[in-house]
C-alpha cells in the first residue's frame, strides 16, 4: 500500500499530511511533484492543503491546470481513492471531480479554530473507521471555506447520501451557530458519486496526535488505509 | 549630475555626512552612490544613534550560537538542532498601507530566518494601536481618529495573517496593546522563528574570489525606492503621499524561494547567502562582502527586471521583496540555476566575488557606482547623541483613584453599603473588557496557528509552545512590552518587561535560553528620547544578565513620530525558552474542580501606571511597579522547579491588570474548553504581603508573581519548594463551581458568575472591530 501526497507550488500542509501518513499511521507514503503526468505508483492520492500557486487567480483554480491533474483525474475515474484537504478540496471542486464550490466566508475573514463536523455516513473509504452520527473535532484553517452549489446538485447530494460530514455543535446538532463559514446545508465534506474522490475543509491530519489537543482526525486515515487493503486483497 | 543641497536633503544626508562621504571616496559620489551611501547610513540600515548604546547589552551565553550582526540570532537547543530566530518592525510602511505594510514586514523577517538555512517554523507579532473604541470619540477629531485606527488594526492583522498563511508558517502568538500615542503611529514588530541542524547553518558572507554571484527570486520593479530612508524620518501631513515607498508583498513567491532555497543550501552549493530587505541589492552585496573582507561586481544588465528602463539608482535603491543574493560554490553554478528553475524561480548569474573589498556596479558598460564596503557598513556614522534626562513619575495615584471608584460606586450602588462587591465586581468586568486586556481571539482567529502540526500551546495562554517533532523538547516564545511603563520610567520598564517575558516562558514550563528585542522610539534628535533609549538599554541589560540570557540581536526603530508627537518608549521584548521534555508544558487555565489555587509572591500597592488607574480614571500617571530581581528570580525558580516535579496544574502569569484579572484569565481563557469557577480567599496572601487595601490586593501590578494550581495532595510540597527558594507562597482558593467569589478577611471583594466575565473579555475586540466600516477619515 502506498500513499501519495500533491506538492503543488504553495501547498503548505504537504509535510503535515505526510508526517501523519508515515509517523502516526504508519504506512508507506511519497511526494508526488505537481510536474509529474504519472501517480500509478500510489494506491491513493491526498491533495493536500495549502494555496496551490497563491490561490491568485481563485482557490485551486490553477492548479487544476497542473500536469499531475490530468493524472489524478484519471486514476479517480479508474476508481482510484483521493482526498482533497482544504485547498485540495477546492482544487477537486474546480477539476470538476466534485460538485459546487468554494466561496469566501460570509464574515470574509480568514478562520482558524477548532469545530465539530458529525459524521453523516460512514459507507465511504474515508469513514468507514468512524461511527454514524459520530462528532470529530477538527480544526478549520481557511479564508475560502464556503460551500455552496445550485439546488438541484444538493438535491442530488442529498439523495444520493454524499454529504459526509456537517459542521455541528458538541452535541451533534446542526445548527446555524455551528456554521463557521456560512456554507450550504452546514456541509463540511462531500463526495462524488461513485464515492472514491471526497474532499473536506477542515484538517483532519492537523487532528491526529493528542499532543495537539485532538486525535479524531486520524479516522480518515486510518479508514483509507483500511479501504486499501481490502482492495490489495480484491486485486490479489 | 551636481549633487546639490535640496539632493541631499531629499535623500536624507547632513551636509557632515556629505563631506565624510568625500573623504572616504577620495571625490564627490555621482547620484546612485549618494543614493547607496543614504540607506547604506540610513538610522534604519546603520543604527548610527543606536549603535554606541547597544553595545551595552549581553551577547554571550553558552548556548550561543550566533549573536548579533547576522541576520538571526542563533542558540543551540542539543540533539544537533539550533533555533533561528529574530524580530523586525515594520511601522512605518504599516502606517501608510496597513495591508502591504505588515504583509511585507512578515516577508521580511522570515527571509532574514531562512537565509540562515533554517525552516520558519512559527511566527508571531506585538502590535501596538491608537483608541478603537466608541467610547474614545468625543468630537470630530477623535472620531476620525479612532474609525482610522480600526481600519489600520484591520489592514494590519489581515496583512499578517494573509501572508504568514500561504507562506505556511503558523502565527502562534504575541500581543496587542492600544494607547492614544499610537493613534499616528502604530507599531508592527514581526517575528519568527526557525530550526536549523548545527551543520547547516549559512551566512551572509561573500567567500571565495571569483565565485559567482546569483541574484534569484522575483524580477527587481521600482517598488520600495528609497524604503529605508523613509523608515529613518518622522512623518508629517503628507505622510500618505509616501505610499509608492512601500513594497507589495507575494507569498507565493516567499514560499517557492524557501523550497528552493533550502534545497540549494542542502545540496551544498551555496557559500553564502543574504536576503534583498532594506536597500536591497546594495545592502545584500555591501554586506556580504564586508563580514567576508572581499568584494562584490555586479552588472545590472543581467538583473531581472519587471519594468523597462530602469537606471542604475533605481535598481540600487528598490525594495522589491522575495529576493536574494547567494555566493555559489566554485563550479557549483549550474546546480543552483537548475535548482531555482525547477521552482519556477528566476536564478541569473549577475556578477562575481572579488578581491578588492569594493562594491562596483556595472550598468550599460559603465560604472555606476565604486565604492569601498567598509565606507557603507563599518564606517558609517556613528552618533552620540545628546541626552536629557525626563523626570521620572513618582506621584502617589492614591487620591486619583480613590475618587473615581467612589465616584463608580455612586453611580451602581447605594453608596452609603458598606459592601464593597459591587463595585469592585464592576471594575473586574471592565477591566477583562478594556481593549489591552480582552480575548484576542479576533486577531488570532485570522491566523493559522496550526499549520507544520507543532502547535502545542495554542494563542491564548502566557507563551506559546511549539513541540521540536525530531526531539523530546519544545520551544515556548512569548513578546512582552509596556509602552505605558517606559514611558514613565524607561529603565525599570525595561527591566519589567524582561521579567515578565521571562516569567511568561516559565510559566509554560521552558527554561529562558535568550532574547531578541524589538525597541520603537521617536526621533533619536530629541535629547529625551535618546535619554530613554539609553535607559531602556541599561535596564534590559541588567535584567538579562540576571536570567542569565544573551541578547542575540534584534531591530531599532526610531522616528516613530507625526506630526510632532511620539510614540511611547516600546521596547519588545521575545524570550525563547526551552521545554526539556515535552510532557512539562504547562498552560494557564484551571484544570479540573477541586484543584487548589496558590500564589507565589507578593502584592504590594503598585497601582501606578496600572490598567486599573487608566480604565477607571483615565490616566496614565504615577510610580511604576517595583522589581526586584532576585524575588523575581525565587518565584520563577519556584514555579519551575514545581513543574518539573509534576506538581503544577496550570501557571499563569500575574501582571497586567493584577491579580483579580490574571484569576478570571485562568477561569476562562482556555481554548474551546468548558469555563471553570473558583473560589479565592486572598486573607493569607494580603498577611504574607502586608497589604490590607482591597484595590491593590486586587488591581495592583506588581511583578514576580505566579498563580499555580495542583492537587490538594501536592500542596505541601510545592510550598517546601517555594520556602527553599525564599519566594511567598499561600493558599488562595479552590477551582470548581460556575462564579468567581474573591473575599479577604470574611470581606466579600467580588462576585460574579464566570460565564458573564468571560462574555464581556471575549467579545469585545469583535465588539469594537467588527461593526461596519464607515468611510474612514483621511
Amino acid at each position: 500500500m502506498k500513499f501519495g501526497v500533491v506538492v503543488f507550488p504553495g501547498s503548505n500542509c504537504d509535510h503535515d499530511t505526510y508526517h501523519v501518513i508515515s509517523k502516526v499511521i504508519g504506512q508507506p507514503v511519497d511526494f508526488i511533484w505537481h510536474k509529474e503526468e504519472e501517480v500509478d505508483r500510489c494506491d491513493a492520492i491526498i491533495l493536500p492543503g495549502g494555496f496551490s500557486y497563491g490561490d491568485y487567480l481563485r482557490t485551486g483554480a490553477i492548479a487544476r491546470f497542473s500536469p499531475v491533474m490530468r493524472a489524478v483525474k484519471e486514476f479517480a475515474l479508474d476508481g482510484g481513492l483521493v482526498l482533497g484537504i482544504c485547498n485540495g478540496f477546492q482544487i477537486l471542486c474546480e477539476a470538476g471531480l466534485l460538485p459546487g464550490a468554494l466561496l469566501r466566508n460570509h464574515e470574509l475573514k480568514f478562520i482558524c479554530e477548532h469545530v465539530n463536523v458529525r459524521v453523516e455516513r460512514t459507507d465511504t473509504p474515508f469513514t468507514r473507521a468512524c461511527s454514524p452520527g459520530q462528532v470529530l473535532s477538527l480544526p478549520l484553517a481557511h479564508g475560502d471555506g464556503n460551500y455552496f452549489c445550485d439546488e438541484k446538485t444538493l438535491a442530488e447530494l442529498e439523495d444520493e447520501d454524499r454529504v459526509i460530514l456537517r459542521y455541528c455543535d458538541a452535541q451533534g446538532r446542526v445548527t446555524d451557530e455551528a456554521n463557521p463559514n456560512g456554507s450550504l446545508a452546514n456541509i463540511a465534506g462531500v463526495c462524488n458519486r461513485e464515492r472514491n474522490v471526497m474532499g473536506l475543509m477542515p484538517h483532519p491530519e492537523r487532528a491526529s496526535e493528542s499532543l495537539l489537543g485532538s486525535k479524531d482526525g486520524r479516522a480518515v486515515f486510518l479508514s483509507m488505509a483500511d479501504s486499501l487493503r481490502e482492495l490489495i486483497k480484491l486485486r490479489a | 549630475m551636481q549633487i546639490t543641497s535640496e539632493i541631499l536633503e531629499q535623500h536624507n544626508v547632513t551636509l557632515e555626512e556629505y563631506e565624510r562621504i568625500k573623504q572616504l571616496l577620495g571625490r564627490e559620489p555621482n547620484l546612485t552612490e549618494l543614493g547607496i551611501f543614504s540607506v547604506m547610513w540610513s538610522e534604519h540600515c546603520s543604527y548610527k544613534s543606536s549603535k554606541v548604546h547597544l553595545k551595552r547589552l549581553p551577547t554571550e551565553g553558552e548556548r550561543l550560537v550566533q549573536g548579533p550582526g547576522e541576520n538571526a540570532g542563533i542558540v543551540d537547543i542539543g540533539d544537533g538542532w539550533c533555533v533561528a530566530f529574530k524580530i523586525e518592525s515594520h511601522n512605518h510602511p504599516s502606517f501608510i498601507e496597513p495591508y502591504q505594510g505588515a504583509a511585507t514586514g512578515v516577508g521580511g523577517i522570515l527571509r532574514d530566518i531562512f537565509t540562515m538555512g533554517a525552516r520558519p517554523v512559527a511566527a508571531m507579532n506585538s502590535l501596538r494601536f491608537g483608541p478603537i473604541r466608541d467610547e474614545e470619540i468625543t468630537g470630530e477629531e477623535s472620531r476620525r481618529a479612532v474609525l482610522r485606527n480600526r481600519r489600520i488594526m484591520a489592514g494590519v492583522v489581515k496583512g499578517l495573517g494573509d501572508y504568514g498563511n500561504a507562506f505556511g508558517v503558523p502565527t502562534v502568538g504575541g500581543e496587542v496593546a492600544f494607547a492614544d500615542c499610537y493613534s499616528l503611529n502604530p507599531l508592527v514588530n514581526a517575528f519568527a522563528l526557525g530550526l536549523v541542524r548545527r551543520e547547516q547553518i549559512f551566512y551572509g558572507k561573500a567567500e571565495g574570489i571569483g565565485n559567482s554571484v546569483i541574484y534569484v527570486g522575483a524580477k527587481t520593479g521600482r517598488d520600495g525606492i528609497l524604503g529605508a530612508t523613509m523608515a529613518s524620518a518622522e512623518f508629517d501631513e503628507a505622510a500618505m503621499e509616501k505610499r509608492p515607498t512601500v513594497q507589495v508583498g507575494d507569498p507565493f513567491a516567499e514560499k517557492l524561494l524557501l523550497e528552493a532555497c533550502l534545497e540549494a543550501m542542502r545540496a551544498g552549493a551555496i557559500v553564502g547567502i543574504q536576503d534583498m530587505g532594506a536597500a536591497g541589492l546594495t545592502s545584500s552585496s555591501c554586506e556580504m562582502g564586508a563580514r567576508a573582507g572581499t568584494g562584490i561586481e555586479i552588472n545590472l544588465d543581467l538583473v531581472p527586471q519587471r519594468e523597462t528602463g530602469m537606471t542604475a539608482y533605481e535598481m540600487m535603491l528598490s525594495e522589491s521583496q522575495e529576493r536574494m543574493l547567494i555566493v555559489a560554490e566554485g563550479g557549483r553554478d549550474r546546480q543552483v540555476l537548475e535548482i531555482f528553475q525547477r521552482w519556477d524561480l528566476d536564478a541569473v548569474i549577475i556578477g562575481r566575488v572579488t578581491g578588492d573589498q569594493k562594491l562596483r556596479v556595472i550598468h550599460q558598460d559603465q560604472v555606476m557606482a565604486e565604492i569601498p564596503n567598509l565606507a557603507l557598513t563599518d564606517e558609517a556614522p556613528r552618533y552620540h547623541r545628546p541626552q536629557q534626562p525626563f523626570k521620572v513619575e513618582a506621584e502617589d495615584v492614591k487620591p486619583k483613584l480613590e475618587a473615581a471608584i467612589s465616584n463608580l460606586k455612586s453611580q451602581i450602588s447605594n453608596s452609603q453599603i458598606a459592601d464593597e462587591s459591587p463595585v469592585f465586581t464592576e471594575i473586574l468586568r471592565r477591566l477583562v473588557a478594556s481593549p489591552n486586556l480582552a480575548s484576542k481571539q479576533w486577531v488570532y482567529r485570522q491566523y493559522d496557528h496550526m499549520v507544520r502540526t507543532n502547535t502545542v500551546v495554542l494563542p491564548g495562554s502566557d507563551a506559546a509552545v511549539i513541540r521540536v517533532k525530531e526531539t523530546r523538547r519544545s520551544l515556548a516564545m512569548s513578546l512582552d512590552g509596556n509602552g505605558r511603563y517606559c514611558h514613565l520610567n524607561p529603565r525599570e520598564g525595561a527591566k519589567l518587561a524582561v521579567a515578565e517575558a521571562a516569567r511568561n516562558v516559565v510559566c509554560s514550563g521552558a527554561r529562558p535560553l535568550a532574547v531578541t528585542n524589538c525597541l520603537n522610539f521617536a526621533s533619536p534628535e530629541r535629547p529625551e528620547v535618546m535619554w530613554a533609549f539609553s535607559q531602556t538599554i541599561d535596564g534590559m541589560a541588567e535584567a538579562c544578565r540576571a536570567f542569565d540570557v544573551p541578547v542575540t540581536g534584534g531591530n531599532v526603530s526610531f522616528y516613530n513620530e507625526t506630526e510632532g508627537r511620539g510614540v511611547y518608549p516600546t521596547p519588545v521584548i521575545g524570550m525563547l525558552g526551552l521545554i526539556e521534555d515535552a510532557k512539562h508544558t504547562t498552560t494557564q487555565w484551571f484544570k479540573e474542580a477541586g484543584d487548589v489555587i496558590l500564589l507565589l509572591g507578593a502584592t504590594r500597592n503598585d497601582l501606578g501606571a496600572s490598567e486599573l488607574l487608566s480604565v477607571v480614571a483615565g490616566a496614565v500617571s504615577g510610580a511604576v511597579p517595583r522589581l526586584d530581581l532576585e524575588m523575581e528570580k525565587a518565584v520563577q525558580q519556584t514555579c519551575s522547579t514545581a513543574i518539573q516535579e509534576g506538581l503544577v496544574s496550570s501557571a499563569h502569569d500575574c501582571s497586567d491588570g493584577g491579580l483579580a484579572v490574571a484569576i478570571a484569565e485562568s477561569c476562562f481563557s482556555s481554548y474551546g474548553r468548558q469555563a471553570i469557577g473558583a473560589r479565592i480567599d486572598l486573607s493569607e496572601h494580603a498577611s504574607l504581603s502586608g497589604l490590607k487595601d482591597a484595590a491593590a490586593l486586587l488591581f495592583a501590578e506588581s511583578p514576580s508573581r505566579i498563580i499555580l494550581s495542583a492537587r490538594p495532595e501536592h500542596v505541601a510540597r510545592v510550598k517546601e519548594i517555594a520556602e527553599r527558594y525564599g519566594a511567598a507562597c499561600a493558599v488562595i482558593g479552590e477551582a470548581g463551581g460556575e462564579h468567581l467569589s474573591v473575599v479577604c478577611d470574611g470581606q466579600s471583594l467580588i462576585e460574579d458568575s464566570v460565564a458573564a466575565l468571560e462574555n464581556a473579555w471575549r467579545n469585545s475586540l469583535s465588539f469594537h472591530l467588527d461593526r461596519p466600516m464607515q468611510a474612514a477619515a483621511d
